[in-house]
């Protein structure tokens, strides 16, 4: 073999060498964009959350009971917020909760074969519907009819905001806990079967039991989609905070006091600006808990079989 | 309390066992019918009130105080491109680490703190992102109240969908297909860019299109960053009569899209604001529902045609 035809070969090895290496290092990069995301998420919450607690004390924040940032008498309690959110999120999980469970339950053990083929698709589709078409719905459906059963209900209230926010998360918690229910092996529901119980039997007594933490897991998924559901709630439960337990009232979420604030024209660096990072701040660890939690019970179904 | 002894207590009891079965199926079908009910409700009661609205003017007018002469131009203008530049960042990012995390990746700490931030970012609100774009983007790099602004933003938001989406694919390729090129002296970006790629390509189109059907509905982040509520101009033209022909001036332009367009309907309280609303949630509805539909036929397409 000619010797230039040798080194020829060699050049193009190293050649085609530094190629592979310089696109595993674009790969790298574009994999490493979630982290920086992650980090730039974190960065900025805190930093602009850090100028804002040097005006207002944690203390406040905390425990004030009034949230009125923009007026000339301003309190800053996140109380009158957290209330909202977690009202709204609370009649969303009473609807989505159990529908979602017998959804799943209904389509893992009971179902049969063409109509689990034509719901899946459909609950889907039902989750991706803009949730700024559920808020239109929420204001302009769901509040008249309720007010046609509770004539005093107030054109913008936490109720229908959340009974249509629930609505919204059903295929979340379905479709997670009916993951969870087909995972549980064939010979559990055949020893169940073998020692005659009947399939409700089985389903409520077998299949949900050993499914426990994946419905647990697809449950704090949607407590998480709730408490950061935004677009429902700005339309159709009003922005003014207010601290309540009735859902029959009208209350901004901290999502929505965000959205109010951001319709507005608050320059940058102003106390007003910064709020909405420290309520920011307060639902991303919101979230990060339920995330937290929901990713331990999962890891935990993994496990199991 | 003792079991029951005689032949007929005990039928009873089976029979009663057995009556739960069918309970439980009638009450399985109605929690699915309460799902079907809402949506045909949804869906009645905005053709009932935009279904009027729905002509050729509604679409090539700009939004005005006139909630008869008001139109969604600037809106489905707006959406278009943000969704242009969504797809342009998200999709070679998300194939990209996909790939990497499938492919690449080595097992140690790095691979599993960017497994997790995946992870984690699936579950974030999608108005944190908006804060993090105000703070980052337009504070921060000065990107402005842009399209690029915007498209930067859901294109971060989308972009678990689609990794997961191309992991899922990649996956479910046979190890012999890696085998078999490596045998034949192919590099790791050959194999992956002449057989792991193509053969993913329907399972990530499905990621993608679910991604950007998401993206073309969220208003969160959008009116977070501050995107305008009354925009009554289109942005420049991407393509112009002089030399280079094309512009990009459009990417730096105000904007306004779909689902704000929307929300500012809605929110007002003259009546017939609200049939200009519906009519946009009908676009906005047939829009997302076709994208979803596309992408739940073409993985049942998949799952059918597709066996190694």
């Amino acid at each position: 073999m000619p010797e230039h035809f040798v080194s020829d070969r060699l050049a193009r090895r190293r050649l085609r060498h530094v190629k592979e290496r310089i696109i595993e290092a674009i790969l790298f990069l574009a994999a490493s964009v979630s982290v920086a995301t992650t980090i730039g998420i974190v960065v900025i919450l805190v930093k602009e959350s850090f100028v804002f607690f040097q005006t207002v004390s944690i203390w406040d924040f905390l425990t004030d009971t009034q949230w009125t940032p923009l007026f000339a008498d301003a309190h800053y309690g996140i109380l009158p917020l957290l209330s909202g959110t977690l009202v709204s999120s609370m009649v969303a999980l009473l609807v989505a909760i159990p529908l979602g469970t017998i959804i799943a339950i209904y389509l893992s053990e009971f179902a049969p074969f063409t109509v689990r083929e034509v719901s899946k698709p459909f609950l889907e589709m039902l989750g991706g519907v803009p949730t700024i078409v559920y808020g239109y719905f929420a204001l302009l459906f769901v509040t008249p009819l309720l007010q046609t059963i509770f004539p005093g209900l107030p054109g913008f209230n936490l109720l229908s905001a959340g009974l249509v926010m629930g609505i919204m998360i059903i295929p979340y918690v379905s479709s997670v806990s009916e993951d969870a229910m087909r995972a549980v092996p064939m010979a559990l529901r055949e020893g169940s079967y073998a020692m005659g119980a009947t399939r409700f039997q089985t389903a409520i007594r077998v299949v949900t039991p050993a499914a426990f933490s994946g419905i647990a897991a697809a449950y704090i998924l949607g407590i998480s989609r709730a408490v950061g559901e935004t677009m429902i709630l700005a339309v159709a439960a009003g922005m003014q905070p207010n601290l309540t337990w009735n859902p029959m009232e009208p209350a901004a979420t901290i999502t929505a006091y965000i959205v109010q604030v951001a319709l507005g024209d608050l320059p940058h660096g102003s106390i007003g600006y910064q709020t909405i990072f420290a309520a920011g701040l307060t639902l991303a660890l919101i979230t990060l808990f339920f995330n937290v939690l929901g990713h331990v019970l999962r890891r935990r179904f993994r496990q199991a079989y | 309390m003792g079991a029951p002894t005689n032949i007929g207590e005990i039928r009873a009891l089976i029979a009663a066992h057995k009556r739960w079965d069918v309970i439980f199926s009638v009450i399985g079908m109605a929690a699915l019918m309460v799902g079907v009910l809402t949506f045909a409700a949804l869906f009645i009661e905005m053709i009932v009130n935009g279904a009027e609205r729905l002509s050729w003017d509604f679409f090539t007018n700009f939004p005005s105080r006139k909630p008869e002469q008001a139109g969604i131009l600037s809106a489905w203008v707006g959406s278009t491109l943000v969704m242009i530049v969504t797809a342009l960042v998200a999709v070679p990012l998300g194939v990209g680490a996909g790939v990497y995390l499938e492919e690449y990746a080595p097992r140690n700490w790095i691979t599993d703190l960017i497994e997790i931030n995946v992870t984690n970012l699936a579950g974030i609100p999608s108005i944190v992102y908006g804060l993090l774009a105000l703070g980052l983007f337009i504070y921060g790099f000065g990107l402005g109240q842009s399209i690029l602004t915007a498209g930067l933003t859901l294109a971060l938001l989308i972009l678990p969908v689609v990794i997961v989406a191309t992991r899922e694919a990649i996956r479910s390729i046979p190890g012999v297909i890696r085998e078999g090129a490596y045998a034949l002296g192919a590099t790791k970006w050959q194999t992956t860019s002449d057989h792991i790629l193509p053969y993913s390509l329907p399972g990530i189109m499905t990621g993608v299109i679910i991604g950007m059907a998401r993206a073309i509905g969220e208003t969160a982040p959008v009116i977070t960053i501050g995107a305008l509520t009354f925009i009554a101009f289109l942005p420049p033209a991407p393509v112009t009569e002089a030399f280079p022909f094309l512009s990009f001036e459009w990417i730096m332009s105000p904007f306004t899209v779909m689902p704000i367009q929307m929300f500012n309907w809605t929110s007002r309280p003259e009546a017939a604001f609200h049939h200009n609303a519906a009519a946009a949630g009908l676009v906005l509805v047939v829009m997302t529902l076709s994208m979803n539909a596309l992408a739940i036929y073409l993985r049942y397409r998949l799952r059918k045609n597709i066996k190694w």
